[in-house]
């Protein structure tokens, strides 16, 4: 546990080389309609792979919830 | 029913519920479905990492229902603009129900960033429906930037007070004359208010407080969706002209112990 990252405004800790989809995977949360964000940049599912965390960085992870 | 028409997208039903307020997810699931809606609102949120929460879209079928996401809870246009990034991002549609409230307590839209984050989200794509004010100053600008609808509150959004102004929703339908439809959006509290908006002109409504908080939200889905399709029939059908003098609707003539 080696990178800290902050994730929907909360500091984590997480493996070095974690990708976006490793992290999703690990959140359980593979098999959900979600949206990550970034650094401020909104990320498209094919990117989940390639794209590396390093300490420093802000995720934002959203879903679709109960709203009018 | 002729069928309701948002950019290119044709609808059966002109009653758009939201998802918010239930008391569980079974008993929205329920209501939805009784209601015969087919856009259904969501709000965005982040997902909540400390515990597992269940998914709304484990009761919501996409392929039955037209997902809406909103930008509830922006307070900016930057904001408002972020969240249906997001929305478009998690892959339902380019569709996002565009609210800019500040937080003053009265939910009233911030006229001024809506049509500012209304005309960004038009130009880069969105089908935009933009939740306003009774001002038809601001639908005006609303349309102008090239919104798919335009939504006026009936009243306060969660207030159930109905609508105290028809006369302003009926200046906006007017104005804007078919071009796009109008959806009243917000205070809507009963069906009778539901009817009153489709008999104005108004191309759907929108509720949610007034389903979910009910007493029983599945009947209430149901009346509402009469309420509508009342209103609408009554709207096509032509009512009659508000008269100051009473006329009887039996014959005048040929009564019995009459002279002539």
């Amino acid at each position: 546990m080696d990178v800290n990252v902050n994730i929907n405004g909360k500091a984590r800790w997480i493996d070095a080389n974690t990708t976006v989809e490793q992290l999703i995977k690990q959140l359980d949360l593979a098999n959900e309609r979600i949206a990550v964000e970034h650094n401020r940049i909104i990320l498209e599912a094919t990117q989940f792979p390639s794209i590396t965390l390093k300490s420093g960085d802000a995720l934002e992870i959203v879903r679709f919830v109960g709203g009018g | 029913m002729e069928k309701l028409t948002i950019a290119g997208r044709s609808f059966r039903s002109r009653l758009m519920v939201g998802t918010g307020k239930y008391t569980t997810f079974h008993e929205m699931k329920a209501a939805l479905d009784e209601s015969g809606a087919e856009i259904v609102t969501v709000a965005v949120r982040r997902v909540n990492l400390e515990e597992r929460e269940e998914s709304l879209l484990s009761y919501v079928d996409v392929h039955r229902y037209f997902l809406l996401p909103n930008t509830a809870g922006c307070k900016t246009a930057d904001e408002a603009i972020r969240t249906a990034h997001l929305a478009r991002a998690a892959g339902l549609s380019n569709w996002v129900k565009l609210e800019v409230i500040p937080d003053d307590g009265t939910l009233l839209p911030d006229p001024v960033a809506t049509v500012e984050a209304a005309e960004a989200l038009v130009k880069e794509g969105f089908v935009v429906l933009p939740y306003t004010s009774d001002d038809h100053h601001v639908a005006r600008r609303l349309l102008e930037v090239g919104c798919a609808t335009v939504m006026p509150f009936g009243s306060a959004i969660g207030t159930g007070q109905g609508l105290p102004h028809p006369e302003r929703l009926k200046r906006i339908i007017d104005m804007v004359a078919g071009r796009v439809p109008v959806v009243i959006d917000a205070g809507i509290g009963a069906p009778s208010d539901a009817a009153l908006a489709m008999e104005l002109g108004a191309d759907a409504v929108l509720i949610n407080t007034a389903i979910a908080k009910s007493e029983n939200p599945i009947q209430m889905a149901r009346a509402m969706a009469m309420g509508v399709e009342a209103g609408r029939l009554a709207y096509l059908a032509g009512r009659i002209p508000r008269a100051t003098t009473a006329s009887p609707s039996s014959p005048a003539t040929g009564l019995i112990g009459s002279t002539l």
